[in-house]
């Protein structure tokens, strides 16, 4: 469905005046997602996570300059989007409350989300139902939201035009264990039939019941691609050494 | 409590502006008497100089006439103008009607035209059209209003002939028998050049909130949301960017009163700002304090009611 091949990212930033340096952010990245495939990105902050999900996406900063190619369902991405993708066919949950719009009220969002995927006649309190919110939420004002029901409402908004794929980033930080079921749930949901989902995080332990495989990323590189069942016991089915590193050092294992 | 700490401070702001007001103009070497006389001056005795001074009570200190003025100002009597020898209270109201027209006109419009170029400039930053709308308001914000009514009166009133050249209707004819139609031509162009002064400041602070807005978090989850530009500056743009344009609107409200004085002295419009020059003139402290407050009053309430609307529309500062 999704296919990265020897994809790079650069950003290009002004030292003093005039010189102008390009500093690698992502290095020639191979990946597929398959259909009904859940795919975790493992990586600490600075690994390039939230930036693959933009390049994905389409919406990475002017600075920015892409080699090699994305590929979804054989259309190329990396270069002039294609027209009805964005949202429709690939949808992103983003991690901040701050993606909500301050001035607009919750039901009034889902309306819009809703009509940006071509549904006229969206019923915001069915939608937030789903992530398990009332029908009130939609009355509110985001900054009247906390941070467990507004990665709600930014899930409900992501799955409301059922996309093929969908990129979620960081859906269970700040949740407890009920919310945090649910949007599992619906991840799970998600990754089923020919739809897919790229989940990114930094918490391996909570995405590993859920995930086909586990990418890991570090400083812009792929730096392993494991099977998730391959992570049990003392992780001799892990084929890369920093996968077993980042095994072991979980606190369950007891390792330090 | 709030409403009264509101009222205590707008009161003693009113009575701050009076003084001032009032020590300044009598710093001025404008003699008032002799301005009353004009070239009658030479036939009248220092002797009849003295009984006018006593008749109007400045002969009496300083200090004594300012709480004289400001006690029949809580009675309600503003005072008896010199320049136009009628009560005060009846030159502002035979001019605020014109005024308010011009200068209020003036202000709704600015605040509309610049805001919707600033949404246009933020919508298409970096582009030429972004380019030309924020060299207009850099000249414009240069531009003197005095300079600009001038150039306007030489190129559209007297090289084309499109409007008339001055007043707020046509000359000779009494104001009861000016139509509306001759009313809004003579309007036009004060009107707009007032207007496009104002423009400026609002459109550049309106542009600088909208380019930050577009640069917002949930203007980023709008377009992965697949939104059009139009969609996001019509739902996210325009709801985010209005407030502070309004806060500027209302500041620059005083910008206007100050613009539309000189605009109003060029065009000879038959306002407060040509009778605030023609009471500075004639040393006529009742009439320019009077006009003073008004205006103290007016742009302060602005500020006041810009930082209510504040509280009330947005739900982050509102109480639930």
């Amino acid at each position: 469905m999704l296919t990265l091949s020897n994809y790079s990212l650069t950003l290009h930033t002004y030292a003093g005046f005039l010189r102008r340096v390009e500093t690698p952010r992502l290095s020639e990245l191979n990946l597929t997602v398959h259909p009904g495939e859940l795919v975790a990105i493992i990586g600490g902050s600075g690994a390039g996570k939230s930036l693959l999900a933009h390049s994905i996406m389409g919406l990475l900063p002017n600075n920015a300059k892409q080699y090699g190619q994305i590929a979804f369902k054989g259309h190329a991405l990396s270069g002039a989007y294609p027209a009805g993708v964005r949202g429709r066919q690939i949808a992103l949950m983003p991690q901040e409350i701050g993606h909500l719009d301050p001035l607009a009220k919750v039901g009034a969002q889902i309306r819009w989300a809703g009509r940006r995927v071509g549904l006229t006649d969206v019923d915001p309190a069915a939608c937030l139902a789903q992530v398990g919110l009332s029908k009130a939420v939609a009355d509110l004002y985001p900054s009247a939201l906390s941070g467990g029901m507004a990665r709600r409402v930014l899930m409900a908004l992501a799955v409301l035009g059922k996309p093929d794929l969908l990129i979620a980033d960081e859906p269970t930080v700040g949740l407890d264990s009920a919310n945090r079921e649910q949007i599992l749930q619906l991840l799970r949901g998600q990754a089923q039939a020919q739809r897919a989902a790229l989940v990114i995080t930094h918490d391996l332990s909570a995405v590993l019941p859920l995930a086909d495989r586990v990418v890991m990323l570090d400083e812009g590189r792929l730096v392993g691609v494991e099977h998730a069942h391959a992570f049990l016991e003392e992780g001799e089915g892990l084929q890369s050494h920093h996968a077993r590193a980042l095994w072991q050092a979980l606190p369950q294992n007891g390792f330090c | 409590m709030t409403v009264l700490r509101l009222i205590t401070r707008q009161l003693m702001l009113l009575f701050s502006v009076a003084l001032v007001v009032f020590m300044l103009m009598k710093l001025s070497p404008v003699d008032p008497v002799d301005a009353y006389l004009g070239a009658a001056v030479s036939r009248v005795s220092p002797e009849q100089k003295a009984q006018i001074e006593a008749a109007w009570g400045l002969n009496r200190p300083v200090a004594e006439q300012f709480f004289v003025w400001a006690g029949q100002l809580i009675q309600g009597d503003l005072g008896f103008s010199t320049t136009y020898r009628m009560p005060v209270s009846e030159v502002i109201g035979q001019r605020i009607g014109a005024s308010l027209a011009l200068t209020g006109l003036a202000w709704l419009f600015s605040g509309l035209l610049g805001f919707l170029l600033g949404v246009i400039a933020a919508a298409l930053a970096g582009g030429w059209m972004d380019r030309v709308i924020r060299v207009v308001c850099y000249v414009l914000a240069g531009t003197p209003a005095f300079w600009l009514a001038i150039l306007a009166i030489m190129v559209v009133s007297v090289e084309w002939g499109w409007a008339p050249i001055c007043c707020s209707g046509p000359i000779g004819v009494p104001d009861q028998q000016v139509t509306l139609g001759q009313r809004l031509e003579h309007l036009l162009l004060p009107l707009s050049v007032l207007t496009v002064l104002g423009v400026a400041s609002i459109a550049l602070h309106t542009r600088i909130k909208m380019i930050e807005v577009l640069q917002s978090d949930y203007v980023l989850l709008a377009r992965a949301q697949g939104a059009s530009l139009m969609d996001i500056i019509l739902r996210h743009g325009i709801r985010n960017a209005a407030l502070p344009a309004l806060t500027v609107t209302m500041a620059a409200s005083g910008e206007i009163f100050g613009g539309s004085i000189l605009a109003e002295q060029v065009f000879a419009w038959p306002g407060l700002g040509r009778a605030t020059v023609e009471a500075g003139l004639k040393g006529d402290v009742p009439l320019l304090l009077a006009i003073a407050l008004l205006t103290t009053l007016i742009v302060s309430s602005m500020n006041l009611l810009a930082d209510r609307l504040q509280h009330i529309i947005d739900p982050r500062t509102r109480r639930l």
